[in-house]
């Protein structure tokens, strides 16, 4: 009996992410959410730029590149042409939260019946390191060598609080993908993104808290040992907006 | 008997299959390199395996299959 194999949504070639890169996790999360629903076939996924820009040759249902931070633009335009799709948009946190704020920010306010996999790992992995809006105060990377000064580079921005207050989205969720247990809520958070979308419930956004063990400078068990002490203290794990739920719970 | 299998030639040496296992099964192979240039993992104690796919879970590339 098998017990554990590679999904059939993702693609039989060697991704190029550095060794201990939790983008592969999540990959294959995603993949195996598309088998167990069986839409891979009409499922068609959005990369963004950044370090996951080739995860389009990572599934084998379509994809589509979209320019720096407007995945959720193109996946609004792809889900509106074809609403009998499953669209999803695959983005690092120097895509989604920085030069495509605006994008997401709308997107979520619309409640645009799409699903979006966010990957926060604090930092510009393909750029090489840079501080991103997300990298912790006092986090140390290339243009901060000296640590995040909040004085003059500001706070970080936390995507799921700040989508949070908004009333379009129907489900936000924070996890993580540094220990077994926190990948198992993790695709239990992404399958849900994907059943909401079937549903026709609307705009779903799931955060991985990831690692970038390249450019915070740890060794790949080191780096998932940071998230547990630094990330997700200052990203706290769990569901920020869940509407359905709340109108349940409302109803009793 | 659980049965591991590897595409060893997928494997970076990451080594977060060998920090998950909670039976010492696996090792990174010092004495081999893969097509990649790393030392891949490998089973040095397969009769320990009990097939809990903790390794497998945490393969960022997702190289290993688990059989019972």
């Amino acid at each position: 009996m098998v017990v554990f194999e590679k999904p059939k949504a993702l693609a039989d070639v060697s991704m190029h992410y550095c060794p201990g890169c939790t983008h592969g996790i999540v990959h294959r999360l995603v993949a195996e959410v598309l088998d167990e629903l069986g839409i891979e076939g009409k499922t068609v996924g959005v990369a963004p730029v950044g370090c996951s820009v080739m995860a389009y040759n990572y599934f084998n249902c379509d994809m589509v590149e979209a320019a720096h931070g407007r995945a959720p633009a193109v996946a609004t335009g792809l889900k509106r042409a074809m609403p009998d799709r499953v669209i999803f948009t695959y983005q690092g946190d120097g895509d989604l939260a920085s030069i495509g704020t605006a994008e997401t920010v709308h997107a979520a306010a619309r409640n645009e019946n799409i699903t979006i996999i966010f990957i926060n790992n604090a930092i510009y992995g393909m750029t090489g390191g840079q501080m991103a809006p997300t990298s912790l105060p006092g986090q140390v990377t290339q243009t901060s060598p000296y640590g995040r000064d909040t004085s003059h580079c500001g706070f970080p921005v936390k995507v799921c609080e700040m989508l949070s207050q908004l009333d379009g989205p129907e489900y936000l969720e924070r996890v993580a993908v540094n220990n077994v247990k926190n990948v198992k809520n993790a695709k239990k958070a992404i399958k849900k993104a994907f059943e909401n979308q079937l549903a026709g419930k609307g705009f779903s956004l799931v955060e991985v808290v990831s690692s970038c063990p390249t450019n915070w400078g740890m060794t790949p068990k080191k780096a998932l040992e940071w998230i547990d002490e630094k990330m997700i203290p200052y990203y706290p794990l769990g569901v920020y907006k869940d509407r359905t739920a709340a109108k349940e719970q409302g109803g009793e | 008997m659980a049965k591991l299998t590897f595409r060893t030639d997928l494997c970076k040496g990451c080594g977060l299959c060998v920090d998950f296992c909670p039976k010492g099964v696996l090792v990174l192979a010092k004495d081999k390199i893969n097509k990649k240039g790393h030392h891949p993992v490998e089973a040095a104690y397969p009769e320990k395996c009990i097939a809990c796919a903790f390794c497998a879970t945490m393969c960022p590339d997702c190289i290993i299959t688990v059989e019972k």
